[in-house]
């Protein structure tokens, strides 16, 4: 075991592993937090706090995962890039080692030209690669960057994020390896609706025996409406939605059951796909519908390990 | 390779110049008049504006490289014409500026912002190819600097927010990454894709104060 959590336990056993993501508040209210993560409790095994996702100000991930852990479940600390320098990064990672936080998720992050501070400055000190690597050489070789010992274990359940769609295409695979040398212990993916472009990556993946050195959850993001889903396919960087989908919602009188038909079908799908070890989703905003969604997907009860 | 300027609104200008009534404007031979920020129509065009807003201009002269040191014996006239102006108005890039407050005694103050280093990539279009880091990779990544032409600076890109060779930030930011895989496969050296660029040392690029560099000291 290299962090013990139980996202790590979950996936050993072999058990198709469902994360899902809880956005922290505009604010400082640990209520916001709470609420949301008693209503996920059982719908998933562990849960992933983002980092002042699309460069909004938001309560940190590592406040929010330390409000989680004191509830007793799994946080995955979603860790960017593009706001701290190495002395910062490294120091953070040695606060959620204390605050008994045994998940990183290790992202370069959106530009912050997409946030609500596009005037900015970018750190981008080290990338997500190198994030990766450094957090690995905490853990197995007990030493910062700096080379110098650090004082205690850095128990840390690796991973790190891959879009199957970004280009150039043809890159992507070697571009996951590179992520999966560098350490990472799990992937988490851009949110998956064309199933079998995900699937053609996932073939290659296993060719070259990826999918056997690193477990790989396919990204989840459910859709309740026809606006929201033009406004992802048009506006959000790295998705990609296909006409039939839009059509589809389109057409339906239940826009939002209509939208959780879809995503049903599309996790049913994943399922089956071979080297492909759980799922993650992606309800910002929208929690309250995770436990529907994995109750539905048969995906109940979460393993007690 | 050129320094590439932009002209300060005027009413920044003004702020600048205060109280200072009389004003001396200094353009540059050189880029900027290349360029159209810096040279004699843009120096005649402030002294215009200002002219209109009340301040008196004691002359205007377009040094031929503002940012080399002036020879001894052009400094006398307009040394001269300078001393009697309350503020110079320099129209090149930061270094002109500098140069220009070596030899005049009163406020030096910027016409125009200095933007980059750019080349000309296509006529009027110029685009920043390095950003002096002062450790260079270029050898790595098919003489394409992943530091400026990728907005994230990756070492080991290209993100997720490549699509169709543009950049997610605009669709006129070409990815730098994909810049660099397609010259690398041009090259038959893809290989270099996988290997991962360790962490940098950013001590010699700006972190660390003015940078120096002395012919003189032994390395």
């Amino acid at each position: 075991m290299k962090a013990g959590t139980n996202l790590e336990k979950v996936l050993k056993a072999g058990n198709f592993a469902v994360t899902a993501e809880i956005g922290p508040p505009k604010g400082g209210s640990a209520k916001v937090i709470e609420s949301k993560g008693e209503e996920l409790r059982h719908s998933a095994d562990a849960f992933n706090v983002t980092d002042n996702q699309t460069a909004v100000v938001r309560m940190s991930s590592l406040a929010a995962c330390a409000i989680l852990r004191r509830m007793g479940l799994d946080p995955v600390m979603q860790m960017l890039c593009r706001d701290r320098n190495r002395i910062m990064l490294q120091s953070d990672i040695c606060g959620a080692v204390a605050l008994g936080i045994g998940n990183l998720l290790c992202l370069t992050g959106d530009h912050v030209k997409f946030g609500n501070h596009p005037e900015s400055k970018v750190v981008f000190d080290i990338d997500s690669v190198q994030l990766i690597a450094t957090v690995k050489a905490m853990r197995d070789g007990g030493k910062f960057i700096s080379g110098e010992e650090i004082a205690g274990p850095i128990p840390m359940f690796i991973g790190a994020v891959e879009n199957p769609y970004a280009d150039p295409f043809e890159y992507r695979t070697a571009r996951l390896d590179k992520k999966v040398k560098a350490g990472a212990d799990f992937i988490q993916t851009q949110a998956v609706y064309d199933v079998p472009k995900f699937s053609q990556w996932m073939d290659e993946i296993c060719a070259a025996g990826i999918d056997e050195r690193t477990h790989i959850l396919a990204g989840i993001i459910p859709v309740k409406a026809v606006g929201m889903a033009r406004y992802m396919r048009d506006y959000v960087s790295g998705v990609e939605i296909p006409d039939w989908m839009i059509k589809r919602l389109e057409k339906s009188k239940d826009v939002k059951e209509e939208g959780i038909q879809i995503i049903l079908e599309i996790i049913e799908e994943i399922k089956l796909i071979p080297g492909v070890h759980g799922i993650h989703i992606q309800a910002v905003g929208w929690e309250e519908i995770v436990p529907e969604i994995v109750e539905r997907a048969g995906l109940l009860p979460r393993p007690m390990l | 390779m050129k320094s590439i300027t932009a002209r300060k609104p005027l009413e920044e200008i003004l702020e600048c110049l205060g109280t200072a009534k009389r004003v001396f404007i200094v353009g540059c031979g050189t880029c900027p008049t290349l360029l159209g920020t810096g040279g004699v129509n843009q120096v005649a065009e402030l002294a215009a504006s200002l002219k209109e807003t009340g301040k008196r201009i004691e002359g205007t002269t377009v040094l031929p490289v503002a940012c080399e040191p002036l020879p001894f014996e052009a400094r006398g006239e307009f040394l001269a014409a300078a001393e009697k102006a309350d503020a110079v108005l320099v129209m090149s890039c930061a270094y002109g500026v500098r140069q220009v407050a070596d030899i005049v005694s009163g406020p030096t103050l910027p016409a125009l912002n200095t933007l980059f280093i750019g080349r000309e990539e296509e006529p009027g279009l110029f685009i920043e190819e390095c950003s002096q880091c002062g450790d260079c990779i270029l050898g790595l990544t098919g003489g394409i600097c992943p530091i400026t032409r990728c907005v994230k600076s990756l070492f080991n890109g290209p993100c997720g927010g490549s699509v169709g060779g543009k950049c997610e930030i605009d669709e006129k930011v070409l990815c730098g990454w994909q810049l660099i895989y397609d010259r690398l496969k041009a090259l038959g050296r893809l290989d270099q894709m996988d290997v991962i660029i360790p962490v940098r040392d950013w001590s010699k690029s700006s972190s660390g104060g003015p940078r120096r560099y002395s012919m003189n000291e032994k390395k």
